[in-house]
């Protein structure tokens, strides 16, 4: 990435890599870097992955803006207009990834409301792994992101999307995706969400309208004082033969949680399981936990369980007589708590992520 | 002149504003194996949670010295560090944290814990989130892997053969007596069964009744006597 420092301080650059970028590139397969509406990087080492920003890919290649709004028209929904930025990835037929694509999105100037709208497209058979990482620069004030993001997972095609959030207290953040899978495809999103934020909502949808598709939503969330987290994962099953996982883990140190779940079974023989923990770890934080099912079918089985609870005293002196101090104890309860087991990562991104919940949870404590 | 690691000096403690440990006065010395003898609710458990520090015990009077300093105002994993380990009778489930994650929390050296695990056992349960569905056996055995790594120089365990098959019994009771020897921490063990005195060299016995010490023998006399006649003859030794 040269250059990089021109444009972006060292610190700047080091929460970049606290979001999931690599910087050495050596395990990225494509790498695409917004800052604000500026375009800082762009690029593939595999030519059968395409990245470009949104607008020149819909110059480049004019068949892309048929997927353009294509998965809001297929809920029958609006979606924001006026975007600037955002990337467009395109994986060609049959072409599987090992290493991952890397996207970020950054915010750095005063007051700045980014609003991109991503694009991404996994043709017949294709297998891909996407991270992206959306972060602040120490020195912006009150940011703002909306970011849109549609998928495509045509045919047996694979996607597997992980998303970094880490802001900071004065952000609003509204992301908005729609994944749309057609028969035997999969599409795995995992949602990491463990810094202060001053409000992040959003609903991700998946709709499965092929059969055998399947889709699976993990997240962890820490809500730290003043965050407030309203998030949820929707999948909503049009074809037979389809089934979803969601499963959250959301901790609260002050902050407010909302972990919403719905699964929307518009078809019979849906297998579905919905799976919302809690821990709650003052009394000034909550967690709400709304889970939804259904459907009007008979010949589904759809299922959820929700749990909240807070580390009792038990817990904490037990670690304690092994001469863990209290805020230790409480780190690793936490760190266990947020166990990244229950992600779908792909082993190149399983010991960064790792790393990155450790320096997380023990700097929160 | 003896040297002590521990010393209980006219301890009186209330759990649930109920007296439930009298006067209690015990030292114990370097190198040393004491056995506490007592009838169920006589107050064992508590008097080593009250050592360790666990709340709900609250000392009225009195005071308990390690190695000399007063620990009685210490939190308990400053205790810990101090040198004071203890297996409980009964430990609660942790969640989220797995048997492993302590075992490096303890001590840096990857073989040891490797070793040890697998001298007992531990492989089914080594991943597995602490004390969760454990069998009785597996929850003592995880509880014995955990004080060796910690080197504590006074060990408090809790009844740590009760529902244990007697192939572990001899397991763990190897396992313990080669510690001991090696490290020569001084220790303090509670058992109904007697059977770990077969495994260990122990010193001196104490009868613990209704809450106060009321004998001091030889461990294995003062055993078969329980065996023999019950608790009432020391009743009366005070
Ligand atoms: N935290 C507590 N609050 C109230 N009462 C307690 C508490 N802990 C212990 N007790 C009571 O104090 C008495 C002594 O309990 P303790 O657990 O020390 O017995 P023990 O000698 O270890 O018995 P056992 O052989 O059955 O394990 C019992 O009557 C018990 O119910
Ligand atoms: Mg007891």
């Amino acid at each position: 990435m040269r250059n990089l420092d021109k444009k972006l301080d060292e610190k700047e650059i080091q929460s970049l890599a606290n979001a999931g970028l690599d910087i050495s590139e050596k395990e990225r397969i494509a790498s695409f870097l917004q800052s604000d509406d500026e375009i800082l990087i762009s690029k593939t080492l595999n030519p059968g992955v395409e990245i470009l920003p949104i607008e020149e890919a819909l110059e480049k290649y004019p068949w892309s803006s048929k997927f353009y709004g294509k998965s809001f028209q297929i809920l029958e929904k609006d979606f924001p207009k006026d975007t600037k930025g955002g990337y467009f990835i395109w994986v060609k037929k049959g072409v599987h990834t090992y290493f991952p694509i890397q996207a970020c999105l950054f915010l750095k100037k005063r007051k700045f409301f980014q609003k991109v709208h991503n694009l991404i497209i996994a043709e017949e058979g294709a297998k891909v792994y996407i991270i992206t990482g959306c972060t602040v620069s120490y020195a912006s004030q009150e940011p703002h992101h909306l970011g849109i993001s549609e998928f495509f997972a045509k045919k047996g095609a694979y996607i597997n999307f992980t998303m970094i959030h880490s802001w900071k207290e004065d952000t609003m953040v509204e992301p908005e995706s729609i994944a749309i899978l057609e028969e035997g495809a999969t599409f795995l999103s995992n949602y990491i969400c463990l810094h202060p934020v001053r409000k992040v909502s959003m609903y991700p949808t998946a709709v499965l309208l092929g059969s055998n598709s399947k889709a699976r939503f993990t997240s962890l969330l820490l809500a730290s004082r003043d965050s407030f987290q309203d998030i949820g994962s929707r999948v909503i099953f049009r074809a037979p033969q389809t089934s979803a996982e969601v499963i959250s883990r959301g901790v609260s140190t002050g902050g407010k949680i909302i972990a919403r779940g719905h699964l929307k079974a518009e078809s019979p023989q849906v297998k579905a399981h919905l799976e919302c923990r809690g821990l709650l770890l003052s009394s000034q934080g909550v967690i709400h936990a709304i889970p939804e099912l259904e459907t009007n079918y008979q010949d589904v089985d759809i299922s959820h369980e929700a749990a909240i609870g807070k580390i009792s005293k038990d817990e904490i002196e037990y670690l304690a007589s092994r001469g863990l101090s209290r805020e230790e104890a409480t780190g690793v309860i936490i760190r266990g708590f947020m166990d990244t087991e229950i992600l779908s990562l792909p082993q190149v991104l399983k010991k960064e992520i790792d790393n990155l919940t450790d320096q997380t949870v023990k700097k929160g404590f | 002149m003896p040297e002590y690691v521990l010393q209980v000096k006219n301890l009186t403690v209330q759990a649930n504003q109920k007296v439930i440990l009298k006067d209690i006065n015990l030292d114990i010395e370097k190198n040393s194996t004491v056995i506490l003898f007592g009838p169920n609710g006589s107050g064992k458990s508590a008097l080593i949670k009250t050592i360790v520090g666990i709340s709900g015990y609250k000392i009225v009077k009195g005071d308990i010295f390690f190695e000399g300093k007063s620990i009685k105002d210490l939190p308990i994993h400053e205790r810990a560090r101090l040198g004071i380990g203890i297996m409980f009778q009964h430990s609660p489930k942790v969640r989220g944290v797995r048997l492993e994650q302590i075992a490096h929390f303890l001590t840096s050296q990857e073989e040891k814990i490797k070793s040890l695990a697998s001298q007992l056992h531990l492989d089914k349960i080594f991943h597995r989130e602490l004390n969760f569905d454990f069998s009785g056996g597996e929850m003592k055995r995880s509880e014995l892997f955990q004080i060796i790594l910690q080197q504590p120089k006074l060990l408090l365990l809790d009844e740590p053969e009760s529902g244990v098959d007697l192939e572990n019994i001899s397991l763990m009771g190897s396992i313990l007596d080669s510690f001991l020897k090696e490290q020569k921490p001084a220790s303090l063990i509670i058992t109904h069964t007697g059977y770990i005195l077969d495994y260990i060299q122990a010193t001196t016995g104490w009868v613990m009744i209704d809450g106060a010490i009321h004998c001091i023998g030889h461990p294995r006399e003062i055993f078969e006597t329980i065996r023999k006649f019950g608790y009432e003859r020391y009743r009366k030794c005070l």
